[in-house]
């Protein structure tokens, strides 16, 4: 793609985002189901900076997104804390639980990967399973909703305003996945794309690779932390559903299908997957075959996504 | 004490024996293709129905018999046609299709079978106590101890001694040398996947007379058999079979000590593990990494 066409797609992303609340009823959607493409959506892309960019095969990133959601529901619920504190703490705690964990692993390669992050993300899914008294156990955290923001002046009613909180939550998106992109673009992408595509190569000149895979893995939990506490915040509710080990396998198919290789990919997966779930999960009881064969035909006909397949031959 | 501490080391071997089987077969594919089953569950859910569903014609001794086989000639189906196109490439996508068909099972088994747990009848003789003091020694219990330690001989012996498991075990170290000595190595993924999945089968049928039959007992078995592979190590069958033992045991003694653990132990464990020996008990060094 030319710098022009990119810049296009950009725009055209933004614009879409910017109007979503006001034409989604159009197409049969509601503003809710806005808010939460463009959270999975926050969410995917957070995963792809490490799937897609770095390479690396994880399938443990709900922990993280999980840490996130019970992060800021507990600040809310039990500290006190405002929206954006709540959010803060949750973003810390999910990011600390990723750098230790991150740590332990970066050493594994390929399904090894995939399989250490998808077995330790089991550690708090069952933490939270079982210690009831705090995380509220298979019923979730109930009992606290998001606070409406105070700026001094103006109070920015995100609770009791739907398309309030959709633009606190892309504003919260742009903020994120402009700082993704400005790392990708900065030499420590490029670093990470390096070891993407050749890591014995990358060695040999020297980079510190472990070192990277694990930065790049804390940066993507970090972010996908972010979408999991604006999750819980949009459903005023988080149970351990939102750390368990589908979650992540739904993240890697969100990225997939929209296409990895691409920056907005992963966006474009989140939005047909999450539309495609509200829209299954709503006609038929048996939503779990459908969605499980989305991933079996992604994967035979479909490998390089939406936009993989639109760009034709020229694979990134 | 004693007889709860021993009651939960027994019931944690047990359960440590399911994870083994399963994660035996996984190991099996895992080492040999190069690929993580998740649908691995799945069949094992599907050998368990099977039963229940054969069990009024043929009885629980045929149903032991031929649910597992049946199981394994689903799993040869599903191999040649969606799991053979994917050998050899991003280990991404043998992953997601697998993922997709663990959801595909789980749902299907909740539409044919129901989504209420079902009563899985065992032989009345089996399930009556042999001690009145160790109340836990059920017959039954002991046969799938039994059951489980002829299969797992059986495998050992399979590879041991015949010309497949020699086979299989030559393509764990490198296929490619394999394929070139002129052997069929399609067709000898494709058995030691049908081998994998047959066991799975055969440990879904000893689960269901043991934990009763419901669409998410294959779901819940997966993760640990992950574990019992890490804290094993990786590209060791034997290491396979210790750590799905030690974690069995490990989460049944903290079942008395601190219920609420029993679970989250073992990821604890593999958190140790690769703390301290990054290759796992038994994994050779720089296997698959």
């Amino acid at each position: 793609m030319t710098p022009a066409a990119r810049r296009i797609v950009d725009l055209a992303v933004w614009a879409a985002l910017a109007t979503m609340p006001f034409w989604m009823a159009a197409i049969g959607g509601y503003t809710e189901l806005a808010t939460r493409i463009v959270v999975m959506g926050l969410a995917a892309m957070a995963l792809n900076f490490l799937l897609g960019f770095t390479g690396v095969l994880s399938f443990g990133h709900a922990a993280y997104f999980g840490l996130g959601a019970y992060g800021a529901a507990m600040g809310i619920k039990y500290l006190g804390l405002g929206t954006l504190p709540a959010l803060a703490l949750s973003v810390v705690v999910a990011t600390l639980a990723a750098a230790l964990i991150g740590a332990l692993i970066v050493r594994r390669r390929g399904v090894y990967f995939a399989m250490v992050t998808i077995a330790f993300g089991q550690v708090f899914y069952f933490i939270a399973f079982r210690w009831n008294s705090v995380t509220g156990g298979d019923d979730g955290l109930t009992g606290w909703h998001r606070l409406p923001i105070d700026f001094g002046r103006a109070t920015l009613d995100i609770y009791g305003n739907d398309r309030a909180f959709y633009y606190f939550a892309l504003a919260i998106f742009a903020l994120s996945v402009g700082a993704m992109a400005l790392l990708l673009n900065a030499p420590f992408g490029r670093t990470l794309l390096a070891i993407r595509e050749n890591e014995r190569r990358a060695r040999f000149l020297g980079l510190p690779v472990e070192r990277h895979i694990w930065l790049s893995f804390v940066v993507s939990c970090f972010f996908v932390s972010v979408a999991g506490g604006l999750f819980a915040l949009l459903n005023n509710f988080t149970d351990p559903r939102a750390l368990r080990f589908d979650l992540s396998g739904n993240l890697v198919i969100m990225a997939v299908l929209g296409g990895m290789r691409a920056f907005w990919g992963p966006l474009i997966g989140a939005a047909v997957f999450v539309a495609l779930q509200d829209y299954v999960s709503s006609h038929t009881e048996n939503w779990m075959s459908v969605i499980g064969l989305v991933f079996v035909l992604v994967v035979r006909f479909f490998p390089r996504g939406v936009l993989g397949a639109l760009r034709g031959g020229a694979a990134a | 004490m004693t007889q709860l501490l021993l009651f939960n080391v027994f019931n944690g071997l047990i359960v440590g024996a399911f994870y083994a089987l399963m994660a035996l077969g996984l190991s099996l594919i895992l080492n040999l293709s190069g690929i993580i089953n998740f649908a691995h569950g799945g069949f094992l859910a599907l050998g368990a129905y099977l039963a229940y569903t054969l069990i009024p014609w043929i009885g629980f001794w045929g149903a032991l018999i031929v649910a597992p086989l049946l199981t394994a000639a689903l799993g040869l189906v599903v191999e040649r046609v969606l799991i053979r196109p994917l050998y050899g490439g991003d280990p991404l996508y043998s992953l997601l299709l697998t993922f997709g068909l663990a959801y595909i099972f789980e749902d299907l088994s909740r539409l044919v079978w129901g989504a209420q747990g079902l009563p899985f009848a065992v032989p009345r003789w089996l399930t009556t106590p042999l001690s009145s003091q160790f109340f836990f020694l059920t017959g039954y219990r002991l046969f799938m101890i039994a059951i489980v330690a002829v299969a797992v001989g059986g495998l050992f012996a399979i590879l041991g001694y015949t010309r497949l498991g020699m086979r299989i075990r030559a393509g764990t170290r490198d296929l490619d040398t394999v394929a070139t000595l002129g052997v069929n190595t399609r067709l000898l993924r494709s058995l030691n996947f049908g081998l994998g999945i047959y066991i799975a089968g055969l440990a879904g049928v000893l689960a269901a007379g043991l934990l009763g039959l419901s669409p998410t007992i294959g779901s819940s078995l997966i993760m640990p058999s992950f574990v019992a592979i890490i804290v094993g190590g990786l590209g060791s069958l034997l290491g396979t079979l210790l750590g799905g033992l030690l974690i069995g045991v490990a989460s049944g003694l903290t079942a008395v000590f601190l219920p609420a653990a029993q679970e989250a132990i073992i990821y604890v464990m593999m958190g140790l593990v690769l703390l301290a020996r990054p290759r796992g008990l038994l994994g050779e060094e720089g296997r698959l990494h």
